[in-house]
């Protein structure tokens, strides 16, 4: 590790509530350690400004390992900041040089609205999992486990879908606002298997309706949502969910 | 003077689950439906629980303070979930996998919650896979396992390094199928503010919206708590930012007594700490251990070397390597149990051969150059890939060409609220579910099992041990909170403890004041306790408590989304547990599991059981601020087991 010291400039939107306007804020940091985290700079922002007496900025994160999906953020124009294949959380400093200006956005999405600063509200993806993104068993009375023997080949591209962690990035960089890297990862892994094969067709139809209803727009095939993904879910599995939709609609 | 019963069925270890199973009260399902049930939490425990009740009728409403209930810390867990399937044909069995998890825990774990644990292992497997969770598969299409920490068999399932987050994945699957559905009210970014007890029974929480600051209760038949451990009481441990010990806490005060607290689960392999700023410990899995070899330099100029920077740690020949664990324990060599694995590193690093560049020097190397070698490198980046890359987001070193450096960090809490068999606590109607009680893993918990245990708690014990309380429960109506003055009560105790923490106004910022109680907690309360550290813990936490009553800061207003405010309120609570935690620890002189008193070891430092004296769950009562509490002691009977000195070197 060679660590060093960089010093930066943040420009953040400040917004206080869902109904206020926003407006960006500069702030100046001294002395940030490259092997920080992008989070602990912003701790270390926001103990600055709970000393100065200033309210701290919001921001979503939790785990800070890249896996609850809970941070987000939109760093230099890029949904969870310049380096690929990682989540916010897991972003460092040494992506950044000495004297940058760091611009941080919210996740800009109709379907994700603000609720401070650079918090948004993600509840419509847990609307769209409520209508489809399961497989209809209770609990108990179940087969056993190894009853259905399942092809190594399958469950591997199902875990490649499954490893979606909700962030809301896809949503984020897409122009169109649309969800469906996120729909399809979920359709595609359920679909993959012989357990979730079985609705495959009908979880798709729902949560394809669940999704135009709560205003994410249309899939253009622009790609986007792929290079920001922090999981690297693949563009297949939209091509996966356009066939069972499209079995869907000839079903009815 | 106990007051503790734990109701432990009758009948031969291998009957009690069935005999319970066999003569439990029911509610029918009509009844369902008129009764309310509260889970407060969504990761295994919570979402299992939340989605089996309101599948089989309840009226259920779960919290959590996440965003959305995907976000629960559960879903961090990299490596994988025991089960007792013997799919090896490796000689496992429900038997072993119980003998192994009461060996692990240093026989400090209920026999008979254990037992019952291992019992419905096999159907928490069945059940995941039938809600399409993609666990790891041999070429012919049936499951794989590997090995873990403190066993001899491979019992271990997993989803490449993302175990916890495929189940957690399920159990939401499972929990948003049943609020589509109307079954469930979901309430995210809600924290629990207290329990509301009425005529003796649990009815109901008192919760801050985390977005409008609305003070609101909700009543229920029964509630749940399912709401994870207290490490983050050392500040710096592998645990979620938002994970806290308030919910537990909270019903501690109310009458909950709070058992083994100081049984505290240090994990091996964490990233070494780098600096000041470091908001939190990142775990490195444990099944890495499976085919890393961990590591320190013989000679200490060596390990002055590294630290310097003058030498790197493949400029070390073999014969100049110390493989301190296959050294100490051959039987089990880097498949040690946890606490095992971390005292043995802290015992090199505190002699001064510690490998990394930190204020304590404390850091060791997990080594991948020999399996690479003998599997290829192929193989290893199949198993731990997504892990190798995680590290090196963090670190900056790639693991396929240098060993690996970890540290063991604050991990898992055994301890927790005390239950009894059926997961009630000392409140008649509130039951504890997961990592928030102290029940199967005893003074230590072995990998892999922690996964299991909250889903077993939600899945297959609560659907009926909350029915045989609920049974006569159905002729009570719903109240309304409005209406119950013990509502008001506890909505008016709630507002007045935010008010005082807002009208502090110090200068001091919450997280300051965390991270020097998790230093205390970490140098005094942490891997190696001694009665004259212990005594100073005591102290310095009171100190630091009335320093945090009279100097913390936070900005903004109680009536909006408030981050500080949410923060000080759990830090409020970690300044009562952390004190709680020592006293525990002082008074239990022997060593067990992850609580180690120096004055209780072997000649060769390992760790020194006081049987006769401790055989014990401790159960503290909770008797009012700066009063000492009281202990109550659980007695631990082994009668499927014969109890024995933990031995790892010789099998
Ligand atoms: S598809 Fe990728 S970007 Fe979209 S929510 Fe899932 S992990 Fe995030
Ligand atoms: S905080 Fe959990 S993924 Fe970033």
């Amino acid at each position: 590790m060679s660590s060093k010291n960089i010093n930066i400039t943040v420009k953040v939107w400040r917004q206080q509530d869902a109904k206020s306007k926003g407006i960006f804020e500069s702030y100046p940091l001294s002395n940030i350690s490259t092997d920080s985290s992008f989070l602990e700079m912003m701790d270390v922002l926001n103990e600055k400004l709970v000393t100065e007496n200033q309210e701290p900025i919001a921001f979503d994160h939790d785990c800070r390992e890249g896996i609850c999906g809970m941070c987000s953020l939109f760093i230099n124009g890029h949904a969870h900041g310049p380096d690929s294949l990682v989540t916010t959380c897991q972003l460092h400093m040494r992506k950044f040089n000495d004297g940058q200006t760091i611009t941080i956005e919210p996740w800009r999405s109709g379907g994700f609205p603000v609720i401070k600063d650079l918090m948004v509200d993600r509840s419509a993806f847990d609307k769209i999992m409520q209508a489809g993104g399961f497989v209809s068993v209770n609990t108990g009375g179940v087969p056993d486990a190894n009853a259905i023997p399942i092809a190594q080949a399958d469950a591997e591209e199902a875990m490649d879908a499954a490893a979606c962690i909700g962030c809301g990035a896809c949503v984020a960089t897409c122009k169109n606002s649309s969800a469906m890297l996120f729909v399809s990862a979920k359709v595609s892994q359920l679909a993959l298997l012989p357990q979730g094969k079985i609705e495959a067709a009908r979880r798709a139809k729902n949560m394809v309706a669940k999704m135009d209803e709560l205003g994410f727009g249309n899939c253009s095939n622009t790609g986007a949502c792929e290079v920001e993904c922090p999981k690297g879910i693949s563009l297949a599995h939209i091509a996966r969910l356009n066939r069972e939709f499209l079995c869907a609609k000839v079903k009815e | 003077m106990t007051k503790l019963n734990s109701k432990i069925p009758e009948g031969q270890i291998h009957e009690k689950w069935a005999n319970y199973k066999a003569h439990q009260n029911l509610v029918n399902p009509s009844n369902k439906r008129k009764i309310d049930i509260i889970i407060v939490g969504t990761g295994l425990a919570g979402a299992s629980a939340a989605a089996s009740l309101a599948e089989m009728g309840f009226k259920v409403k779960n919290f959590c303070y996440q965003d959305s209930p995907r976000r629960a810390h559960s879903i961090a867990a990299q490596g994988g979930i025991n089960a007792a399937k013997n799919y090896q044909n490796d000689g496992d069995s429900i038997y072993r996998l119980f003998y192994d998890t009461i060996k692990g825990g240093d026989y400090r774990a209920r026999e008979a919650n254990v037992y019952r644990l291992a019992e419905v292992s096999n159907d928490i497997i069945d059940q995941s896979v039938a809600q399409g969770v993609p666990f790891a598969r041999e070429y012919g299409g049936l499951l794989d396992n590997r090995s873990f920490g403190g066993a001899q068999v491979s019992r271990t399932f997993y989803a490449r390094g993302q175990t916890g987050q495929q189940l957690l994945l399920g159990a939401y699957s499972a929990l948003s199928r049943q609020i589509g559905l109307g079954n469930i009210e979901m309430y995210p970014r809600v924290e629990m503010m207290d329990v509301v007890v009425v005529d003796g029974r649990a009815r109901g929480i008192v919760t801050r919206n985390l977005v409008t600051g609305k003070i609101e209760s909700h009543f229920a038949h029964a509630v749940v708590l399912a709401t994870g451990g207290y490490v983050n009481v050392y500040y710096l441990s592998t645990n979620a930012m938002g994970s806290n010990s308030s919910a537990a806490w909270k019903a501690h005060k109310k009458g909950a007594y709070f058992a083994n607290p100081a049984y505290v689960q240090i994990h091996p392999t964490a990233i070494p700490v780098h600096g000041e700023f470091q908001s939190k410990l990142t775990l490195m899995s444990e099944s890495l251990r499976n085919d890393g070899r961990i590591w320190v330099p013989k000679k200490k100029e060596d390990a002055e070397a590294i630290r310097q920077g003058t030498k790197k740690p493949n400029d070390i020949p073999d014969e100049d390597r110390d493989f301190y664990l296959e050294r100490r324990y051959p039987a089990f060599g880097n498949l040690v149990p946890r606490d095992v694995a971390s005292r043995a590193a802290k015992e090199r690093t505190d002699h001064g051969f510690g490998i990394e560049n930190n204020p304590t020097k404390e850091g060791v190397y997990l080594d991948f150059k020999y399996a690479i070698d003998r599997l290829g490198k192929g193989v290893i980046e199949a198993r731990y890939g997504n892990l190798f890359q995680m590290y090196e987001k963090i670190v900056d070193q790639d693991p396929y060409q240098t060993p690996m450096k970890i540290f063991p960090a604050l991990h898992y809490a055994m301890g927790g609220l005390w239950v009894d068999y059926e997961l009630q606590s000392t409140i008649p109607g509130l039951f504890v579910a997961g990592e928030a009680n102290f029940s199967d893993h005893g003074a230590n918990r072995l990998g892999a099992s922690a996964l299991m245990q909250g889903l077993a708690d939600g899945y297959f014990v609560l659907p009926y041990t909350i029915q045989n309380y609920l049974a006569d429960q159905i002729g009570v109506a719903r109240m309304k909170p409005s209406e119950r003055p013990e509502f008001k009560e506890a909505e008016e105790a709630v507002k007045a403890h935010i008010n005082k923490l807002m009208s502090v106004k110090g200068t001091e910022s919450v997280d300051s004041i965390h991270r020097r109680l998790g230093l205390v907690m970490w140098n005094k309360v942490g891997m190696g306790r001694t009665e004259a550290g212990l005594k100073e813990a005591i102290t310095e936490i009171k100190a630091l408590r009335k320093e945090f009553w009279a100097n913390v800061r936070i900005p903004g207003s109680a009536d909006a989304m408030n981050v500080e405010l949410e923060k000080a309120n759990r830090l409020a609570d970690f300044l009562e547990l952390g004190e709680l935690m020592a006293i525990d620890a002082l008074h239990r002189n022997e060593s067990c599991g992850g609580h180690l008193r120096e004055e209780y070891q072997t000649p060769e430092g390992e760790a020194l059981r006081d049987d006769n004296n401790f055989m014990y769950v401790g159960a503290w009562e909770y008797k009012g601020e700066n009063t000492q509490p009281d202990l109550h002691k659980e007695e631990l009977k082994y009668e499927a087991i014969e109890v024995k000195s933990r031995n790892y070197k010789t099998a």
